[in-house]
């Protein structure tokens, strides 16, 4: 008898309980994120995982946040995003390219929920896009890497040869060639986003080659490394890298997204959220430079000051004239430099890459 | 005295029936006492991964589209392993079978090709899988070349085939450069049996496979010899099997399958070719196949059981904040339970005294 | 030249960790099992090692704890596969996944942590040789380490009574048994020197290769392990060359790329699992007779009573 009193207690307890969470969490915004790969990747997801992180400290109470973390980019992505907005997320972060068809379809199904898709070109009412000008801190790399450089030869690691990934090398040569008009770049395509015993390898072999300073393309801090071994300069990539090149790393592209999660979340509270297309640069802070550190002191201004002048918008990286590698000048359709559809779906290199295009 | 496993005179019946629920009985006191470990409400996370998927129509449908490919491809390996034959590059095999169904997709894009589009598409996927799984099978049989090896390697450059196609040759030209082809016609598109839903008619030809494949191993002169040549190659040689002939012949069949798998979902749920359409099909399907106890009806339920495992583990993550690797530890633990269990269908378990232990090597 | 002995220093440490795992799975296999779960045992290996050694500021205690990791694993695989006579295929498939979130638990703590790198050698005069010096006398002791193993592993099998004895259980479990011999017993010591061996391998990552934790950092490794043993014809003398052949042509292509030859990229990087695929073809082509397998390879033992 008394144990029956007893569970009956538990279980109204239990349900008030449960009734009174719901309640409770019915006020609050829920907010959803679908991360590529682990949370502690060290690099892409690492840095989204660290906006969200923003998010809370900024609202509090204020929103929930919930996140899948390594939703591959195939048929199993259109499931977990959908999984999000039936637990209730209502404004939901989908962090990878390959996550844009399934938003899109997830959005058309869910109207009253609002998608926010990650460096994508397709939007609709409820979905917007975000990205960032990456390519404009890879023109200040190209400077500096040019300086650094004593032979003159870059090696670069590249992941896959997607439109980003193009631009940042033809933005780095343009960079670089603003220094040095001869300057040459050695390029080695790892075909993964992250593997850091591949990436180390690529990193060997470029400065092997005689390359002299190392950027890349792919995530993990494993190239970093090697050049911290062999004493070679290098930049980071994604996130702050200075800890696994404290004498070598000079700067590094840092994707900060919490400036923009923020702004989007607070709109959403506000009711003011509307689909956009958010192409951010190093004036909105969508990404920042890292420290300029381990250059001399002329290196570290001209990067300063290349820095305003990108910022301030007096200086475009793909300003034209843009001549490609064969020799042939691109069309100019931005007034006076690139327009955003040609750098969003750049598939040329720019003269002086002496490599052939993948795919071409 | 010690504890000894020994064979059972024959199969029992009643352990192949309570076998699974003991197994995920330990697997549930386990995994409560992980959960309370880090702080988790073992009876909300258990409702999370096994009870919640199972009560909305939406999570069971995504069950559904989850284990399609997965069925498909254990059926083939089922029928691989029986024969002794160790096809583990499956996943190449789906590969392949996607990127050949959709040059047909890709080919006729844009054209009025009519309703005969999606049925070729099939038919060239299957194709496809069964002539790349025929290479391991044939460097086997004619060089001797060990199938694990080959298969295997031929997974990493299918992959990178893949991958080369959708970066070159047939990347969407108003797609921005991204590696993927366009989106198939509506023709070239795998019909879903549910507006709105994603289940998709590939789950009805699961099911045919599956009904065909118990016919073909219960009732056929071929199943026959597929088993015989795998359980007791020697008494297959006397009876005139030829097994050669049969590593052929399997290897062909799960190609094809895997390849079927790999167009169908690529026609399905994803609706383009483009990098990563399959996380890791290839090789889960292989414990599917072991799972169902390389029965077609066990990987029906073994597709569909694992599965849940992997939208159960979703549920948990949004609803319990559990990380993924909690999940991939659960099933890993689940699998060995429900291996384990399922040893004492063939063996028991005895008690042995040393006084009485018979000499050794008189065994 | 120069190029060349950096190429060679390359490969070396490329090579290193598949020698190491494929190894230990040799010497399993020799026995009888096929233990599929070597990726899992090298990541639980990865993380636990770097996780000791960034605790304890020692490579020597990380090394060690990465080798007590995998040996861990590789039990839990002999319960199912030698203890309860489970099929070894799905035994080793299951431990790969849970190893793989297994690995993601422990490493949680210390992802984005650094060390410092096993040190190379440096004898001051033999490192300094031109072309061979840092070759032969500039490696991490694991390279060396590698090697002795493999030495060790081959005297063990050809020149050793128990290396008999443990190739005659993987050729006839029941002859063997008849014969006397605890067949379960020596495969079980079989699976555990594959399990120490893919834990120190997985730990040589972290330790000497990378310097840092993170998930799934062995990208698939333990896979290309597995092939090698099956590549070699389960031969230490072969396993030597086929794992400096794959690091070769691994690190070849990426040297390809770097000076420009404009084949797709893509080619080049399938090109080490196709070239595996080729050799092997034409040794087995080569050989007479019949598959050098294990006889009893895969297959499990219940002893009679």
């Amino acid at each position: 008898m008394r144990k029956r009193t007893f569970l009956a207690a538990a279980t109204a307890l239990f349900l008030a309980g449960s009734i009174g969470s719901t309640a409770w969490a019915a006020d609050k915004l829920k907010v959803g994120f679908i991360y590529l790969g682990p949370v502690g990747d060290l690099g892409w997801t690492y840095q989204h995982e660290l906006a969200r992180q923003a998010l809370v400290k900024e609202f509090g109470d204020k929103i929930e946040t919930t996140y899948l973390e390594n939703v591959p980019e195939g048929p199993d992505a259109e499931r977990a995003i959908e999984q999000l907005v039936r637990a209730g997320n209502k404004l939901i972060f989908t962090t990878s390219f390959g996550y844009m068809d399934p938003t899109l379809k997830v959005a058309k199904k869910y109207p009253n929920v609002h998608f926010e898709h990650c460096s994508g070109y397709k939007r609709d009412k409820n979905m917007a896009t975000y990205s960032s000008r990456w390519y404009q801190g890879r023109f200040i790399q190209g400077q500096i890497a040019a300086k650094m450089s004593k032979d003159g030869v870059l090696g670069y690691i590249g992941s896959f040869p997607i439109p980003e990934v193009i631009s940042g090398i033809n933005a780095t040569m343009l960079g670089a060639q603003t220094v040095n008009p001869n300057i040459k770049v050695k390029i080695i395509w790892a075909n993964t986003w992250f593997d850091p015993g591949k990436e180390a390898d690529a990193a060997k072999a470029l400065l092997d080659q005689g390359a002299d300073v190392i950027m890349q393309h792919t995530d993990s801090p494993a190239a970093m490394q090697i050049a911290s071994e062999r004493g070679k300069p290098a930049f980071g990539q994604d996130s702050e890298m200075i800890k696994f090149g404290p004498k070598v790393q000079l700067t590094s592209v840092m994707d900060t997204w919490a400036p923009y999660y923020i702004s989007r979340v607070k709109a959403e509270l506000d009711g003011t959220w509307k689909s956009e297309d958010t192409w951010g640069g190093l004036d909105t802070k969508m990404f920042q430079m890292a420290p300029y550190t381990n250059m001399p002191d002329d290196v570290k201004k001209m990067a300063e000051e290349t820095q305003a002048a990108i910022t301030g918008g007096k200086l475009q990286p793909f300003k034209c004239p843009v001549v490609d590698q064969d020799g042939k000048t691109v069309p100019c359709e931005g007034g006076d430099h690139l327009s955003d559809k040609q750098i969003l779906s750049m598939n040329f290199y720019v003269k002086g890459v002496d490599d052939k295009m993948p795919g071409k | 005295m010690y504890l000894v496993l020994e064979k059972r005179a024959e199969r029992s019946h009643t352990i192949a029936l309570v076998s699974p629920l003991v197994a995920i009985g330990l697997t549930i006191v386990t995994m409560s006492i992980l959960f309370a470990i880090i702080g988790k409400n073992p009876v909300a996370a258990l409702d999370a991964y096994f009870i919640a998927p199972l009560t909305d129509s939406y999570s069971l449908q995504e069950i559904a589209v989850k284990a399609t490919p997965l069925v498909l491809i254990a059926i083939g390996l089922s029928l691989c392993y029986l024969a002794n034959a160790w096809n583990i590059g499956a996943e190449g095999q789906f590969l392949i079978g996607a990127v050949a169904g959709s040059w047909i997709a890709v080919k006729t894009q844009g054209t009025d090709a009519g309703y005969w589009v999606l049925p070729a598409m099939l038919l060239l996927g299957a194709a496809a899988g069964a002539l790349y799984g025929l290479i391991p099978a044939i460097c086997k049989v004619r060089f001797g070349a060990s199938e694990i090896l080959t298969s295997l390697m031929l997974v990493y450059v299918a992959d990178l085939f893949l991958d080369y196609l959708v970066r070159g040759p047939w990347r969407d030209p108003a797609g921005f450069n991204f590696p993927t082809t366009a989106d198939f016609d509506p023709v070239a598109t795998v019909p879903v049996l549910i507006e709105g839903s994603r289940l998709h008619l590939g789950a009805v030809i699961a099911l045919v496979v599956v009904a065909a494949a118990s016919v073909l191993l219960g009732r056929t002169i071929k199943g026959f010899e597929i088993r015989v040549v795998g359980a007791a190659p020697r008494a297959a040689r006397f009876g005139g099997f030829n097994s050669n002939h049969l590593i052929l012949l399997t290897f062909a069949i799960s190609g094809g399958l895997a390849g079927l798998a790999g167009i169908i979902e690529v026609a399905g749920p994803v609706g383009h070719l483009q990098p990563g359409i399959s996380p890791g099909y290839g090789f889960t399907a292989i414990i599917v196949a072991f799972l169902g106890r390389l029965n077609p009806i066990g990987i029906l339920i073994a597709g569909l059981f694992l599965a849940l495992t992997f939208i159960g583990g979703e549920q948990a993550q949004i609803t319990m904040k559990i990380p993924l690797d909690v999940t991939k530890v659960f099933q890993g633990l689940l699998l060995f339970y429900v291996l384990a269990c399922d040893s004492l269908i063939l063996y028991r378990f005895r008690l042995i005294f040393p006084s009485r232990q018979v000499p050794r090597g008189t065994g | 030249m120069e190029l060349a002995e950096a190429i060679i220093l390359s490969v070396l440490a490329a090579s290193t960790p598949l020698l190491i795992a494929a190894t230990g799975e040799l010497v399993a296999e020799r026995s009888g099992v096929l233990n599929l779960g070597v990726e899992g045992m090298m990541i639980v290996g990865a993380a636990c090692g770097f996780g000791a050694a960034w605790l304890s500021g020692s490579i020597f205690v990380g090394a060690l704890c990465g080798i007590a990791a995998g040996t861990l694993m590789s039990l839990i695989f002999a319960i199912m596969a030698l203890g309860l006579a489970v099929n070894q295929v799905a035994s080793g498939l299951a431990l790969t996944i849970f190893g793989i979130g297994l690995s993601g638990l422990i490493g949680a703590g210390f992802v984005g942590e650094r060390i410092t790198s096993a040190p190379h050698l440096y004898i001051p005069g033999l490192t300094d040789l031109p072309v061979i010096g840092r070759i032969v006398f500039g490696e991490d002791a694991f390279v060396y380490f590698s090697l002795a193993l493999i030495v060790g592993v081959w005297f063990f099998l050809y020149r050793t009574r128990s290396g008999l004895i443990l190739r005659a259980c993987g050729d006839n479990h029941v002859s063997a048994h008849a014969l006397g011999y605890p067949v379960l017993r020596i495969r079980l010591f079989a699976v555990m020197f594959g399990g120490a061996c893919a834990g120190l391998a997985g730990a040589y990552l972290p330790l000497a290769y990378t310097p840092f934790f993170i998930p799934g950092m062995t990208a698939g490794r333990g896979w290309i392990a597995l092939a090698l043993t099956v590549f070699a014809s389960w031969r230490p003398g072969r396993l030597v060359i086929g794992a400096y052949l794959f690091g070769a042509v691994t690190i070849l292509q990426l040297h390809a790329q770097g000076a420009g030859i404009g084949i797709p990229s893509q080619f080049m990087s399938s090109l080490p699992y196709l070239a595996t695929v080729i050799v092997l073809v034409a040794l087995s082509r080569a050989r007479t007779g019949g598959s050098t397998a294990p006889a009893a390879l895969g297959t499990v033992f219940v002893p009679d009573r």
